[in-house]
């Protein structure tokens, strides 16, 4: 049988001479999403500015009475509520984020949900409520803390990793692509309006890792070849590295997108935002790894000598630094 | 790199069947599973709340507040020791800016008076700390101040108290399986499955149930007691139904504490009211109350509001009463349930809830499951087209990588949630990509030339240290969502960092065995890869 094969064998794709408008692509992006998240702001959920959501299903009826309900959960005095249709048409979200004023207050989401759902079952008594999600001030906070520091604290941990394992230049590469993937998400969170709670960041932190994973296979293909071919135009040695690794790169973000498209499509609606997040990432992760990670060791000047024991080397401290050993 | 000694093989053989055989209680149906002798295990993977249904609710008690009742019951436990204190005479004791203060008539009664409160205080704390400091200040005035540890060790014994009283309540309300945890120092984390009615376990949860009989008070000129003013020895309380306020007499009451019983009943014009039991001591004093005020009345105050206040219209001498007020059957049912089970020491509030309905915990776990077979069909598919036998290979150690993330998590008890159904999903991703990393490279060295055994002992060492630096990675990224996520997504990182582990395993270890059994037995030289 005639095995499946994506990449020809000895693709030489010239990467590196789209590098600079790929950099330059990369970096307006990175601009407008900063851009986007600046004015148009995140759609943040009731985990992080604490709040209530809930879940509907008017049962006896073919579709929700979605401005019915705007007006009469609108009338209870918290402000307006965002109504969307989840799932079957007569399934709705109802979202209502705490008042300024009573952000402070303990009890204060606990009340507001239970005034919305009172009102919604008196009016509507077939209505079934089938998810209550509702987060005081002091918890969304302590969330908002807790992810913000995970965020940070895995990219300085993965960074200090890639140092240790293989060159700093490689660190601030590795460190740059994930700043480059993360930061387009939150844009296109920015953009989209999408939800975005806390299974967004576990979303971006498995981004984080995939994306850490693609640059990996690259960099130590770099690192393999800077030791194989000493003599060879940096330039070169990126594109050959890239070429080498293309086929397990296309291979693996394949199956990735695979699996992520069927739980697109079929998979719960309570995770979308999740798995939308999550494709976006695999494949800015892995455009990253290419064109971002791998131009800016041309910049921190990784060359053979990165590799050279360098106590070889005047002035310089006398360490091996070769990173590993196999 | 492809030698496998016969008992390493045995080894690993034997720990993918353990591995496997303790995923298959949570697949295979729970009635067969049951009907299996006691030897087989039977532990099955728990579904999280956002899969089962169920509510999640976080408590917080308010410190400040528990705070001041520990003021409150120093004072009453100091005037009550001064007053059997010989030949002390103490002033009025005030309790502000956070400490109990009162004088003595002159400093010969200072030692006296030191004695009778010093015996009030207990150690604290592993210092050997007192729970109050006390200190004489102007040679007559005393105060007293709760030290730090005092103040901790207080809480925490009412925290224990109140998640006591809260197992009880929800053990009355006869769910299943709660897990009830205290977290922090002011937090209690109440999770209860499947649950018909997530509103009555919140408003049971949120009642303090602290119900006292006090007699009002007819002599506080009632302009005062509209506008909440009490004249000395009284008390001021609101009607629960917001008809205005009620004056009682703060003490000759009787407390809540002294009840055995509690049930909900109906009045003879068949309204719904609560029946209460008191305890001997408490009968009696009851009997005693209710004896020397006949045709006055005495307020029912549950939470400091006074939920009625009837007049007695004879003495009540055997040691039940009927609460009335504004009850519904539901809240008659749930004030007995609270009355029964003790009153809170401490107000709690709801600070997070998170509750699933049944049917969407249903539909979650059919629309994940079928993505999650949909995909990994999929990609089994993707890899035997692409890489032929070892595809294959690739594939049933991806199997066996789930069934033993599967056994592992219903070995330890841990929970799968939806986001975990997702954890599963992407371990197919990083499984399967170790197993493309290595077949690359096993291709790659052929093309150079090499021959077929170097080229898959090559391919596997190369591979292994790009697997071993990207899933490292991963695994660092999955420690601290688990460290700083919470609920559901703590779930996806215990799949993350359990698949992480399982893939390595199967992905380069297991296949490698495989490989090196096939490549024994059949010599080959050409390698259709």
């Amino acid at each position: 049988m005639k095995l499946l094969k994506l990449v020809p064998d000895n693709t030489n794709i010239d990467f590196m001479k789209w590098r600079k408008p790929a950099v330059g692509l990369s970096v307006l992006l990175m601009i407008l999403s900063i851009v986007l998240v600046a004015t148009r702001g995140l759609n943040f959920g009731v985990d992080f500015v604490g709040g209530q959501m809930i879940r509907v299903t008017f049962v006896d009826s073919q579709e929700a009475p979605v401005s019915e309900l705007r007006d009469s959960v609108g009338a209870l005095g918290y402000g307006s509520p965002t109504i969307q249709r989840f799932g079957q048409p007569n399934e709705v979200s109802i979202r209502m984020r705490l008042p300024k004023e009573a952000e402070g207050e303990t009890g204060a989401a606990a009340a507001m949900t239970k005034s919305i759902v009172s009102s919604i079952q008196a009016e509507y008594p077939k209505a079934r409520v089938d998810g209550v999600d509702s987060v005081s001030g002091k918890v969304s906070d302590e969330l908002f803390q807790k992810g913000t520091i995970a965020l940070l604290a895995a990219m300085v941990a993965i960074a200090i990793y890639i140092w240790v394992r293989f060159e700093w230049q490689f660190g601030v590469g590795a460190l740059a692509a994930l700043f480059h993937d993360v930061t387009l998400t939150f844009g296109f969170f920015a953009l989209t309006q999408l939800e975005f709670d806390l299974n967004i960041i576990a979303a971006l932190l498995t981004i984080i890792g995939y994306s850490l994973n693609d640059t990996i296979v690259v960099y130590d293909r770099i690192r393999e070849n800077l030791k194989k071919y000493r003599k060879m135009e940096i330039g070169q040695l990126l594109n050959l590295s890239v070429n080498e690794t293309l086929s397990r790169t296309v291979m693996t973000s394949l199956t990735m997108v695979i699996v992520l498209v069927a739980m697109l499509l079929l998979g719960p609606d309570t995770i979308f935002g999740f798995t939308a997040a999550m494709t976006l990432g695999i494949v800015v992760g892995t455009y990253s790894s290419i064109y971002w990670g791998a131009p800016i060791l041309v910049w921190l000047k990784v060359g053979p000598d990165s590799f050279v024991p360098l106590d070889a080397k005047p002035g310089a401290p006398g360490k091996d630094r070769e990173g590993y050993t196999s | 790199m492809l030698d496998f000694t016969q008992p390493r093989r045995i080894f690993l053989t034997l720990l993918l069947i353990v591995g496997v055989v303790l995923a298959l209680p949570s697949l295979l149906p729970s009635k067969f599973v049951a009907s299996l002798p006691d030897f087989v295990p039977k532990q099955t993977i728990n579904l999280g709340l956002d899969l089962a249904g169920g509510s999640h609710i976080l408590l917080e008690a308010d410190p400040v507040q528990v705070r001041e009742q520990q003021l409150e019951k120093m004072e009453e436990n100091v005037r009550a020791s001064l007053r059997d204190a010989d030949g002390v005479d103490y002033g009025e004791i005030s309790r502000t800016g956070g400490r109990l203060s009162f004088t003595v008539a002159d400093q010969s009664q200072v030692d006296a008076a030191r004695e009778a409160v010093q015996g009030l205080t207990t150690g604290a704390g592993l210092t050997g700390q007192r729970d109050w400091t006390i200190r004489v200040v102007d040679g007559t005035r005393f105060q007293m101040t709760p030290s730090e540890a005092g103040i901790a060790r207080n809480l925490d014994d009412a925290m224990a108290t109140a998640t006591d009283v809260i197992r009880r309540r929800i053990d009355e309300l006869g769910t299943r399986e709660p897990t009830i945890i205290r977290q922090g120092e002011d937090r209690i984390v109440v999770q209860v499955p499947g649950l018909d009615n997530p509103q009555a376990l919140k408003e049971l949860l949120g009642q303090t149930a602290k119900l006292d009989f006090k007699m009002v008070d007819y002599e506080n000129p009632p302009e005062d007691t509209q506008a909440g003013r009490a004249r000395i020895g009284s008390q001021v309380f609101p009607m629960d139904d917001g008809t205005g306020n009620i004056a009682v007499r703060r003490l000759g009451g009787i407390s809540g504490d002294s009840l055995t019983g509690a049930q909900q009943s109906y009045d003879q014009d068949n309204r719904p009211v609560v029946t209460i039991q008191f305890d001997t001591p408490g009968g009696k004093r009851f009997a005693k109350l209710t004896q020397d005020n006949v045709q006055k009345q005495f307020a029912i105050i549950l939470d400091d509001k006074v939920l009625s206040a009837p007049v007695i219209q004879e003495p009540i001498l055997g040691g039940s009463s009927q609460i009335s007020g504004n009850f519904t059957v539901d809240t008659a049912n749930n004030l007995a349930i609270a009355l029964r089970s003790g009153a809170l020491p401490i107000d709690l509030k709801i600070v997070e809830e998170r509750t699933v309905g049944p049917d969407l915990g249903a539909d979650s776990i059919r629309s994940g499951g079928i993505a999650a077979a949909v995909a990994t069909f999929a990609v089994l598919a993707f890899m035997a087209l692409t890489y032929g036998r070892f595809g294959l290979y690739a594939n049933a150690a991806l199997i066996i990588n789930l069934l033993l993330i599967l056994g592992i998590m219903s070995l330890f008890g841990a929970t799968l949630t939806l986001p975990g159904i997702a954890g599963f999903v992407l371990t197919v991703g990083s499984a399967v990509d170790a197993n493309v990393l290595i077949n690359e490279r096993i291709r790659e060295e052929q093309r150079r030339g090499r021959r077929v055994i170097q080229s898959i002992e090559v391919g596997y060492k190369e591979a292994s240290r790009a697997i071993f630096d990207a899933n490292l990675t991963n695994v660092i990224a999955a420690v601290l969502l688990f460290l700083f996520g919470s609920g559901p997504i703590r779930g996806f990182a215990v799949v993350l960092v359990i698949g992480i582990i399982t893939s390595v395993f199967t992905a380069v270890t297991i296949t490698r065995m495989w490989v090196a059994g096939w490549v024994r037995r059949n010599r080959p030289t050409e390698l259709h890869i």
